[in-house]
């Protein structure tokens, strides 16, 4: 795998100058593939890793499973792409195992979260079953450790 | 009490560290961002941990044999084999010792004492002057050039030998510069060592961290080297291992049966956690060498392109996991420039003249820390060269 890509998608924060340095490559080789990547849709976007837990009123998260009927010919694909257009689900993803569909889903309240599984999801064609699960607390987020972790224990020179 | 009739001369003529000085101011002041440790950030990988773990749940809690485990000798003999192409016998040419320092000491020890000179290039690791000295020998400087990439000429080591010498340090690759002795220089430098009959301690802590596609050779393996090489090595710098305390040296029967002697009336034996440990590390852990090695090259390149770009000169580092730039255009000495980065912007970096005099002009930036903490020190380091400028 790209090396670029391990490290953008750790912090897309570096200018192409400290990537070219990292990397050990010119900066416009380094351009031309982040440019290539960004067109063949590798890269779709770049975002702040916030730890919401630290943001007042940001809301809460849950994770929901969903066993959905698929549909002939259209699978999975069908209720999924419904399901994304909702603006309170984060992410979707089918997955194999004892459910299909992973949702993370995001409220202001519990209530509001409830409210939207029973309305809107559970009562969408298709959908068999759902099981929700809030989100208490988050220690690590897209390889972001979101807690304090261990200060360096070396001594300062050595 | 006269206490200084009651310590050796020896002793006491030892200068302290000049890193150690520097340690105490930076021990007062809060929020530092340091650039001065020599050993990795890596923890140590958790397959070793948990061997070592595992041997003590056991109660594996007793001496080892003087040398070692036979297992841990077989393995290190082992891994010099593949990776080094030398061939020692597990049984009588491999002593397994407290970290490298303990093996560099030993090996001193054995090899000099009153009368005798030992050659030592610097800039380079704090300790063999004082261990020199220690072992009644008379430590002598040469001083390695940064035109020269640090590394050792034959020239440079003719010029120092008398009919004194008797041994040759070779600390490569390089604390604190960086640089490494490729095939070509140490053929150049057997054919000097040969010449005079003088024995090398060739301490190769760093040997598994070379980078830029160059592989580590030991001068041991040069034609006629192998009888006449102390070979020192450890797992605190490929393993991440520092804290365990365990190294090695791999020498003649003839000098290993003299080194296992004096380690057993010292130190009896290396921890055995650290060996069950080492063992581990020895059998599963080249994965873990190349993944750390490929982190550290990263950092290298962006620490020694961000410094040459803010116009700090620096010698590209092939081995080891430090740089060390030329401040001499800054017009300060080496402890100016470092004392006055610290006070105004709280990045700690170690002076060169605490690897030698010949240090003065440099300063050594270790990168074992993330690439978050460099880039800001770098950013912090540039700030004070503007600021340097602009008095």
């Amino acid at each position: 795998m790209d090396k670029l890509l391990r490290i953008l998608s750790e912090n897309s924060n570096y200018t192409i100058a400290q990537l070219s340095m990292m990397l050990g490559e010119p900066e416009e080789a380094i351009e031309a593939r982040i440019k290539e990547y960004e067109n063949n849709g590798v890269i779709c976007g770049y975002q702040a890793v916030i730890n919401w837990e630290a943001v007042p009123d940001a809301g809460v998260m849950a994770i929901i499973e969903l066993k959905v009927a698929p549909q002939m010919q259209k699978g999975f694909d069908d209720i999924a792409e419904k399901i994304m257009q909702y603006d309170e689900v984060e992410c979707v993803y089918l997955m194999a195992g004892a459910y299909d569909l992973l949702l993370i889903v995001k409220g202001r309240t519990i209530q509001d979260v409830s409210s939207f599984v029973a309305k809107r999801l559970a009562a969408m064609h298709g959908i068999l079953s759902t099981a929700t699960h809030f989100m208490l607390k988050r220690y690590k987020e897209d390889s972001v450790p979101l807690i304090d972790t261990k200060k360096d224990g070396r001594e300062m020179i050595v | 009490m006269n206490y200084s009739e009651k310590l050796t001369p020896s002793i006491q003529s030892v200068k302290p560290s000049g890193i150690r000085r520097f340690f105490d101011i930076v021990n007062e002041m809060d929020h530092v961002i340091s650039l001065s440790v020599g050993e990795p950030d890596f923890q140590t990988p958790w397959h070793v941990r948990e061997a070592g773990i595992e041997s003590l749940e056991q109660g594996k809690t007793w001496y080892t044999p003087n040398r070692g485990f036979k297992e841990l000798c077989g393995e290190i003999v082992k891994f010099y084999k593949r990776k080094y192409n030398l061939t020692y016998d597990p049984a009588t040419e491999c002593l397994v010792t407290v970290g490298g320092s303990e093996a560099i000491d030993n090996a001193i020890r054995c090899m000099v004492s009153g009368g005798d000179e030992v050659l030592i290039p610097q800039p380079s690791f704090v300790c063999y002057e004082p261990l020199t000295i220690m072992a009644g020998a008379t430590p002598v400087l040469i001083q390695t050039k940064a035109e020269n990439a640090f590394r050792l000429t034959p020239e440079q080591l003719e010029e120092k030998i008398t009919d004194k010498t008797k041994l040759l340090i070779l600390p490569y690759p390089n604390n604190p510069t960086g640089g490494i002795m490729e095939r070509e220089d140490l053929e150049a430098i057997a054919e000097v060592v040969k010449k005079h009959d003088l024995m090398v301690l060739s301490d190769e802590i760093y040997s598994e961290l070379t980078y830029e596609g160059k592989r580590h050779v030991s001068i041991a393996s040069i034609d006629g080297m192998w009888e006449r090489t102390v070979v020192i090595n450890g797992f605190s710098k490929a393993y991440a291992m520092t804290g365990w305390r365990l190294g090695y040296a791999l020498a003649p029967k003839e000098i290993c049966a003299m080194m296992v002697k004096l380690h057993q009336f010292c130190i009896m034996s290396a921890p055995t956690t650290a060996q069950y440990a080492a063992i581990e590390a020895l059998k599963n852990g080249d994965d873990d060498i190349e993944m750390m090695k490929g982190e550290y090259d990263m950092r290298r390149r962006f620490v020694v392109g961000s410094l040459n770009k803010m116009g700090l000169t620096c010698f590209n580092p092939e081995g080891a996991f430090y740089c060390f730039p030329c401040i001499k255009s800054t017009g300060l000495s080496s402890d100016e420039f470092c004392t006055r980065l610290l006070q105004s912007k709280h990045v700690a970096l170690v002076p060169g003249t605490a690897f030698g005099e010949c240090g003065e002009g440099y300063v050594r930036l270790s990168y074992c820390y993330s690439i978050k903490h460099l880039r800001q020190a770098m950013k912090l380091i540039k700030e004070f060269l503007k600021e340097l400028q602009d008095e």
